[in-house]
């Protein structure tokens, strides 16, 4: 364990619990979108530029926006007056931790772990574009083919009527 | 086609750009304390009183009426008249301002004060640039600061200056004139009396003492 | 240690004059490199090159802002700024010492926190502003070797790090307590989503042609010449089209003039910093001219050959002064369009980013696909040419048909 990833595993670990915790609904998303940067800076470390910028680009600059704006838009400004925790945290805490616990020995007894650690692959980018656009063309083309679709579908749903509006816009 | 606008407007923009590099009439623009316009005939500021000759306690032509002082809208005049006289333009025995303090910072140059004046002794001046770090001496101009000559009138309003000279020369001439006719009224009066009394001699040469005629007219002040 | 020293020189003193002033930079921070110990060389490395960025760069922001008033000045035939020269002398440089004064104004100046604000969140926003620009001019190649460091994904990294401005713009919106500026950060959210699809689709084309996202392989790219004149990307179909949507999308992103909605002064005050004062509003400033030359520099090494001189013949000239040159220069055009257009609407600037931009950067990566596919000669550029323009006139037509342009009305208050 190097300096840098107890650097980034603390930044990362603490604004998660900061995440839950804090009162403030828009605070908690700031405080995760700290997260996303802390797990792009661990790939980063990792050598894995191309999950790590694209951690950046997608969760940094998309999703930590989406959630924001789904606050602002949902709620109104003040935080609740309630308890952060809810009344029966304790139950809550054991049975997160005997599940962890258990799936830990799951993984960490699995045959499916390599036993020995191997050499980091060369995962360039030049070397990930020609694995999406050879070996994974399919996959890459059906996620490619259902986003659009989502998004169609999307631009369906918040597209105004248009035989309604324009009748009422001839009316008035 | 979509661009074909923009690519006008911004040719315009250029031109304008180059432009003002080129020719001098696009800047309008005056560079104020280097460069400056000449004011305006009628461009007023403060008022100002005017002297005649290089004397500014001698020539002051105000005469202490008040008239001004009661006129002015926001009451930035203050006079104090003097005890003794002086005299005027036209020679007459005038009391004269010991204190004349204008508040310009009250002052909202309407120039009342210069309608109401009747001896073309209190005008408006063009000086505008009067900032001080004293807001409250600073702003207030006493006596000395406010006496400027009759040249400096001539020069800030060259026309106006001519026309209060005018009207300053035809009272001057008719305060001659009506000084005149008394004076010759007099010697009339005078040789009248002369003459009746030399007739009522000559009537009654027994010696009758001579009768007083009409009163000598009242003389001009002098 | 002394005899690498001679090493350094002994290179150095075998190239060119041309080159020597082309590299001189690099030599000098190679010769500081071996003179200190090898354990600290990567540390004082980095720092040298931070150094000579947070100073070259907000340099060139201070003269800009300058240029800027001046500029616009004249574009409505006034002088502008054109008095403080030197302080303490008479000298006054045309007006070009007035960032010294704009500068102690901002820095002595009252820092005002609004009682209601998210005080935190206010504090860090101008901040999280001004990391992340900062950060972009890791991956530009300024000069020939001049790269701070050049990574794989350079240009992934340089989206990437840009998205985080965004994020910014909200916290200065949300945290200042302020309608305006909850606007001006909605309308700045919306708007650098919208126009950052644009931007990356049309890089994207460089990358297809190049492929690396590499920033000095795109530039080492354009750096051949035929018949004396720079194969830049922009001397081709889809890389002119590829730059003009790159130009408006950029323009965008640094909400300049035209897409100055996010802080139109005119309705919404300033916007996201309405409620920033002293050096934070200095800092919002300084972040998103920073954050301009960023990505005019993007533009330039994508599109315009990075560093690389246009004809053969003007190669002595140095790299740096090449690629400072060309960023200075379309700064200049960005001037120029902020005097003359006026600012759009909110559904015109949609309309423009996704039913103009959008379509015509999906068919120029298309264009891009058929030019490296087809055999270099005059038909790719006829094919290529064509498809492009016949684009161009039908999204064209579809934008300007929806205006519904009819004689102006005027209503009066009687």
């Amino acid at each position: 364990m190097s300096l840098p990833f107890i650097i980034i595993a603390f930044v990362t670990l603490f604004a998660a619990a900061a995440a839950m915790s804090l009162r403030n609904l828009v605070h908690c998303a700031l405080a995760l979108t700290v997260t996303f940067a802390g797990l792009a800076a661990l790939y980063l470390n990792l050598d894995a530029q191309f999950v790590g910028f694209a951690q950046i680009l997608v969760y940094v600059g998309a999703v930590a926006i989406l959630i924001v704006f789904a606050i602002l838009l949902t709620r109104s400004g003040d935080s609740p007056n309630q308890a952060v925790l809810a009344p029966g945290w304790f139950y809550g805490i054991v049975i997160s931790a005997t599940i962890f616990t258990a799936l830990g020995w799951a993984v960490l007894n699995s045959g499916a772990l390599p036993k020995q650690i191997l050499a980091a692959p060369e995962a360039t980018v030049k070397s990930i574009g020609e694995a999406l656009m050879t070996k994974y063309v399919l996959p890459l083309e059906v996620i490619g083919l259902l986003l659009t679709a989502a998004m169609i579908g999307a631009v369906v749903i918040a597209l105004k009527e248009p035989a309604k509006t324009e009748d009422s816009g001839r009316k008035s | 086609m979509l661009g074909e606008q923009i690519i006008k407007g911004m040719a315009v923009t250029a031109k304008n750009f180059f432009g003002s590099y080129v020719s001098k009439e696009r800047l309008t623009t005056v560079q104020y304390p280097e460069e400056r316009l000449v004011p305006k005939e009628n461009t007023r500021q403060f008022p100002f009183l005017v002297y005649d000759g290089d004397d500014a306690e001698k020539g002051l032509r105000c005469v202490a009426c008040q008239i001004c002082e009661k006129e002015c809208p926001p009451q930035c005049i203050y006079i104090i008249k003097s005890k003794d006289k002086k005299p005027d333009y036209k020679g007459q025995a005038q009391v004269y301002p010991i204190t004349f303090d204008i508040d310009i910072s009250v002052c909202m140059s309407c120039s009342i004060c210069v309608e109401v004046c009747p001896f073309e002794s209190i005008k408006m001046d063009t000086e505008f640039e009067l900032s001080t770090d004293d807001r409250f001496e600073g702003l207030l101009l006493h006596k000395k600061d406010l006496a400027k000559s009759n040249s400096h009138y001539h020069k800030v309003h060259a026309q106006d200056a001519k026309d209060s000279d005018a009207a300053l020369a035809v009272e001057k001439a008719k305060a001659e004139a009506k000084a005149k006719a008394a004076a010759e009224a007099k010697a009339k009066a005078d040789a009248e009396a002369k003459a009746k009394a030399a007739a009522a001699a000559a009537a009654a040469p027994v010696g009758a003492p001579p009768v007083p005629t009409t009163p000598p007219p009242a003389s001009p002040n002098k | 240690m002394s005899e690498q020293i001679h090493h350094a020189f002994e290179a150095f003193q075998r190239l060119t004059l041309v080159e020597k002033t082309d590299q001189l930079f690099v030599f000098l921070k190679h010769l500081i490199l071996v003179c200190i110990p090898e354990s600290l060389q990567p540390l004082v490395s980095g720092l040298l090159s931070v150094v000579l960025i947070m100073s070259v760069f907000p340099g060139i922001f201070a003269i800009i802002t300058v240029i800027e008033r001046k500029g616009l000045g004249r574009i409505q035939n006034r002088y502008g700024p054109n008095r403080v020269g030197i302080p303490f002398t008479k000298i006054r440089l045309c007006g070009f010492g007035q960032f010294i004064p704009d500068g102690i104004k901002s820095l002595t100046k009252e820092d005002i926190v609004p009682r209601d604000a998210d005080k935190i969140v206010h504090f860090l926003a101008p901040i999280v502003m001004l990391i992340p620009v900062l950060l972009a001019y890791a991956v530009l190649p300024f000069g020939k070797n001049m790269t701070v460091s050049d990574f794989d994904a350079g240009l992934l990294f340089f989206f990437a790090v840009g998205g985080a401005v965004e994020l910014s713009v909200f916290m200065a919106g949300w945290s200042s307590r302020n309608k305006y500026s909850m606007l001006g950060a909605m309308r700045a959210i919306a708007q650098m989503i919208s126009y950052e699809i644009p931007l990356i689709l049309s890089a994207v084309t460089v990358v297809m042609i190049v492929g690396s996202l590499k920033l000095t392989d795109i530039v080492a790219a354009q750096n051949y010449y035929t018949l004396g004149v720079a194969h830049w990307f922009v001397f081709t179909p889809w890389g002119l089209v590829g730059f003009i949507l790159f130009f408006i999308a950029s323009l965008a992103e640094s909400n300049r003039c035209p897409f100055d909605l996010p802080e139109a002064e005119s309705e919404i005050i300033a916007g996201y910093f309405t409620e920033y004062s002293g050096f934070k509003f200095a800092l919002f400033f300084l972040g998103e001219y920073l954050g301009m030359f960023a990505i005019i520099g993007l533009g330039i090494t994508l599109f315009l050959g990075g560093w690389t001189a246009p004809v053969s013949f003007l190669t002595f000239i140095p790299s740096y002064v090449w690629f400072l040159g060309k960023m200075i220069g379309i700064v200049f055009v960005f001037i120029w369009i902020r005097g003359t257009l006026p600012r759009l609407r909110m559904d015109q600037l949609m309309n423009l980013a996704w039913k103009f931009m959008l379509p015509l950067a999906l068919i120029n990566i298309l264009v891009a696909g058929i030019w490296h596919f087809m055999c270099p000669d005059w038909q790719r550029w006829l094919v290529c040419t064509a498809i492009i323009f016949g684009a161009y006139v039908v999204l064209g037509r579809g934008l300007m048909g929806n205006q519904k342009l009819g004689k102006r009305t005027y209503r009066f208050a009687e």
